[in-house]
Parts: structure tokens; sequence; C-alpha cells
């Protein structure tokens, strides 16, 4: 699977509740829920943002509460992927359980400006920044997850193996 | 072998298991609440799935936003209650007996040491004050959890932190927590275990051990633990309702850190706007203003916390412009607090007494935030736009720092208001 998009950069240790604050909690449609995704931090994000576009964070991106609404909200506002320095545990596991790409990439990160192209092949794990002419390799995912998202997330996967 | 890997070792079947290594283990107790079931209700559902793998080990807990702040809170609440009729859950709360979660299990002896417990809320990491392996997860984890009794688990690195010396006056597991995460960083547990010890840990009460483990998740950690003792045995051997075990880490267990303190140079700890790691000696901190106060939470909403506060407020007033919530975490909770006579106490220094909630700790209700505003609370986040509006501000403390502030409307050491 190949995205390619734009860059949306945000800091280090951005929480769960910037990405999706819990007074909007009280539903857990996905339309709804990326209307106000990434508020807090960046209030034009949710209408500016164009499907495929990627966010590119730095460390321990999703810190906070295990709040799937977090993930369900990124995917929902139509980004292809997020690229971090890395991520908060919880959220790393339920973007793989629900089937929104990530990956860990510090030199990329570092490389980014909000605007430059991304190109991402998540089977590689080879990020492309387009505008500036540079490419880097991600942290290889495990096997086993790399499974998971193959069979589609982890309720697919479970019932692909019968419960 | 550490604790950890001990526990999730015999849940998956092995003889041992190696930092990194992805198994496949058993789950105790699986535990939602009216903001994460939802959710793994829909997912369940949706694949087909009929019937819970046992329905005394999935439990559902509405208290985020509860009592019902809404229309569409008491409609979460509602799938929850149909859910848990319709699968004759054993472990279903609400109205008067519901409490905040993570006070509410280990009180009424639902989770005990040597568990395996998933549950889709972050602060899940508390029942490792008992010597259980529990951790957060989302919804997705939950329904499957739900439907097969099993998930999936990479078994992290431990960092040992060793806890010396004497515990200073005012000091509690609260300051010894944002003490460390103020040390190693919100990430510096990342993927990891934390394993709490050495002979201030010995002593440390149960109250103030769950609150150690509870902000485990603050440092990135994916589960904070303390080997069972005597005090593990005092307080499980009256309530638990399932037969436990006590595990230990083994003399020559690998870890990845070791981190040693000594506690009699900790103060009193504030986490100071907007990350659990902005902390500072409260003797430190200067002249902050505050306009609420909220004690509670399943961090320090239990009855240790209640008592420390009634302790400093006793023939006390509440500052003019300041308010103050008081949020005791169970219905027992509640009851002790009013029985020994703390609610006179709060009552008499103009605070508030909320039923037990989860409310103002996330911004949902009892206690939201205008723009401007500040918050001194026992709770255990104070990023940005966490109690309301994106503009207000969380000083996190223990109980008794907060009660000493209220007092003094700005943020004061306990010795300003006790003598």
């Amino acid at each position: 699977m190949k995205i390619k998009g734009r860059v949306w950069k945000f800091g280090k240790d951005i929480d769960t509740d910037r990405i999706i604050p819990a007074r909007y909690l009280t539903t857990s449609d996905p339309a709804e829920l990326a209307k106000y995704c990434m508020e807090d931090e960046d209030p034009s994000f949710s209408k500016n943002v164009r499907a495929g576009d990627i966010i590119v964070a730095g460390k321990n991106f999703g810190c906070g509460s295990s709040r799937e609404h977090a993930p369900i909200a990124i995917k929902a506002a139509g980004v292809g992927c997020v690229v971090a320095k890395s991520f908060a545990r919880i959220f790393f596991r339920n973007s793989f359980n629900m089937g929104l790409p990530i990956l860990e990439c510090p030199e990329a990160v570092g490389s980014a400006r909000t605007g430059d192209i991304f190109e991402v092949d998540m089977a590689s794990g080879e990020i492309r920044n387009v505008t500036r002419k540079k490419k880097f390799k991600a942290r290889p995912v495990p096997p086993f997850m790399q499974e998971l998202v193959r069979a589609g997330g982890l309720m697919k996967w479970i019932k692909k193996k019968g419960f | 072998m550490t604790i950890t890997e001990k526990i999730l070792a015999k849940h998956a079947g092995l003889k041992e298991v190696v930092p990194g290594e992805l198994i496949n283990a058993r789950v105790d107790i699986a535990l939602g609440n009216d903001i994460t079931a939802p959710i793994a209700i829909k997912a369940f559902r949706k694949i087909g799935a009929k019937k819970v793998f046992n329905r005394k080990r999935v439990v559902l807990i509405p208290d985020h936003f509860t009592p019902n702040k809404d229309i569409q809170s008491a409609a979460q609440c509602k799938v929850l209650k149909e859910f848990a009729i319709e699968q004759r859950l054993t472990h279903y709360f609400e109205g008067g007996d519901v409490g905040v979660e993570h006070a509410l299990l280990p009180e009424k002896g639902i989770v005990g040491p040597g568990d395996l417990v998933i549950g889709a809320d972050s602060h899940t990491c508390t029942y490792g004050a008992l010597g259980a392996f529990s951790t957060g997860v989302g919804s997705t984890d939950l329904a499957a959890a739900m439907i097969t009794g099993k998930l999936w688990f990479k078994v992290p690195e431990s960092v040992k932190f060793v806890f010396r010396g004497r515990l200073r006056k005012w000091v509690s597991g609260k300051d010894l927590i944002l003490r460390t995460i103020g040390d190693i960083g919100v990430d510096g547990a990342l993927y990891r275990a934390m394993e709490f010890t050495g002979s201030v840990i010995k002593k440390l009460s149960m109250d103030s051990r769950l609150a150690m483990c509870n902000m485990a998740i603050e440092a990135g950690g994916k589960n904070g633990i303390i080997e069972p003792d005597e005090t593990t045995e005092e307080y499980v051997k009256r309530r638990t309702e399932r037969a436990y075990k006590f595990y230990s880490s083994d003399r020559d267990a690998e870890y990845s850190d070791v981190i040693e303190y000594d506690c009699s140079k900790i103060e009193p700890q504030v986490a100071c706007p907007h990350l659990p790691e902005n902390t500072k000696n409260v003797t430190e901190v200067g002249n902050i203003p505050i306009d609420q106060v909220v004690i509670g939470s399943c961090t320090n909403g239990r009855l240790e916390d209640m008592q420390v506060a009634a302790r400093v407020l006793k023939g006390k007033k509440v500052a003019k412009y300041t308010r103050l919530i008081v949020i005791p975490a169970t219905p027992f909770i509640y009851e002790e607090s009013m029985r020994r006579g703390w609610f006179d106490v709060f009552l008499k220094a103009g605070g508030v007494i909320s039923p037990p909630t989860c409310g103002p700790c996330l911004g949902g209700h009892m206690g939201v935030l205008a723009a401007g505003e500040r918050a001194v609370a026992t709770t255990n986040r104070n990023f940005v736009g966490r109690m309301g509006d994106v503009k207000s501000e969380v000083y996190l403390t223990n109980p008794a720092v907060a009660a000493a502030s209220a007092v003094k409307g700005r943020i004061a050491h306990p010795d300003e208001v006790v003598r």
C-alpha cells in the first residue's frame, strides 16, 4: 500500500485530548469525531485536511487516554497515515487493531515541514520526502502486526481464526 | 524472570517468556466504561459474536459521564446496561452502586494478585498495586477479549524503581510517582513495565500503592507493578472473589534499567501545566492563585485521600472565590467518609461533595473550567484542555497539597495550613 499526501507537522507528546477532546466523547460516530480532530492543537485542521494527507509528529504521539476515538477521528478525517518519532503504546495498538497505518521514523520526521509532500510505502517501510528529495526507511513492523493489517484489523483476524 | 514476565508466561501457558516476544494470553478480567465499551459492543455485534467468553469476567462500569450529564451520554450508558442485561454480566454497577472503576474493582475484590487484567481505559494499570499484570487497551482489544477471553501482548522490558529512605511528612505515593515521571519524562517508560520496589514501598499503604501504579501510564509504561506482601494479603484476603497467587521477581531477573531514590529528599510535588512531567517541589512553584480544587479520581479518591484532606481542612474555610470539589471514588468510600465525620469537615469548609464519578478529571462534568481558570487536582493528567477550556490550566498534586491550596486560594504547602 502506497500513500502520497501533504504533510501536517506536529510537535512532541501530542496527547489524545488534543487529538480528540473528551467533550466530544459522547459519540463514537466517525464522521462526527472527524469534525473535531486535532481541534485543541490546530482548529483549522479538520476544515483543511484532504484525503491522503499525512500527519508527521514528534515523540510519544497519542499519549494519554486509551480512547480509540483518537485513531478513529484521524482516519475519518481522511488522513492516510501517521509518521512519528515514536507512538504511545495504547495508541500504537489501537491504530493496528483498527487499520490506521502508522510508522516510526525519527529521521523522516526531522526532515518534514508542513506542506511537504510525503510518499509512504507501508509494505517496505520506505518514506520519501518528495519536496526535499530525501529517502528514509522506517523501523520494520513485527510480522504478527503485518499479519493483523493484512487481515484488516484485529476483529477480522479473530473472525478468520474462528472464535 | 520479572514478576511481569512470570504472570504473562503463566497466562500464555508458557514456561518462560522474554521481552519482545509476542504472546497470546488468557485474560482474567476485561473491563470497559461508558466511553469505551459502546465501541467494543458494536465491534462484538458486528462480527457476529453472541456470547461473552465468561459472564463473570467481563466488567462494565459507567463512570465517566455519570450520573449522565446529557442525552448523548445517557444513550452511551444505556448501551452498557442493555448489554449487561442481555449477557447476564455479574459485574455491572450504576446509580448508588457505581464508583470510579479503578477504585471499585480492587475494593470489590474483582481483581486480585497474579491476575492478567485488561481494560479499555488507560489507567487500568492501577491493579499492579495488587501484584497483578494489568494494562490499558482500546475498544477493539476489549471486544476481542470479551469474545475470546484472550488477547495478544508484546512482553515488555522491565524497569526497576527502588525507593529507599524515609518519607517526609505530607509525602505520599502520589509524590513518588510524580517525582519519577518528572525525572524520566512522559515517555520515559514507553512500552516498558515499571516495577516499584524498596523499603519505602514495603511500608506504603495500599491506597498509596494504587495511586502510584495508576500513573505508570503517564510515563508511557505498559504496566506498573508491586510485588505482593503482607499489606497486599491484608487487603485482598477479605475481598478477593477468586483464588489469587503471589508472584515475585527472581533475584537474577533482568531489567533494562534500575533507578534508585532516596525518599528523604522528596518533597510534596506539583505537576505544572501541561504535562505530568513538569514537576516541581511545592515550595518552588511560587504564588499561583487558583479557581478550583478537585480532590478525587481513580488516582486519589480513596479513603486515605479523604482522610488527609479532612485532616488539612478541619476547622478551616476554603478561600473566597475558590471552589473545592470532593469526590469519594466509591459508595463505600463515600459512606465511610460520612460516617467518620469528614463530610462535616468538607461542608463546613465550604466544599462541594460529589457522588462518585470521573466527571471533572476529563472535563466531563461536575467542575469544568472556563478560559483562564486554573485548578489544582489530585487527578492524573494536566494536558491542554483536559478539565475544560483549552486556555485553562491544571496542576496535579497529592490531596494534602490540594486541600491546603483550597484554603489559601493559591498553591500551598500543607504546613502553611496545619501546624
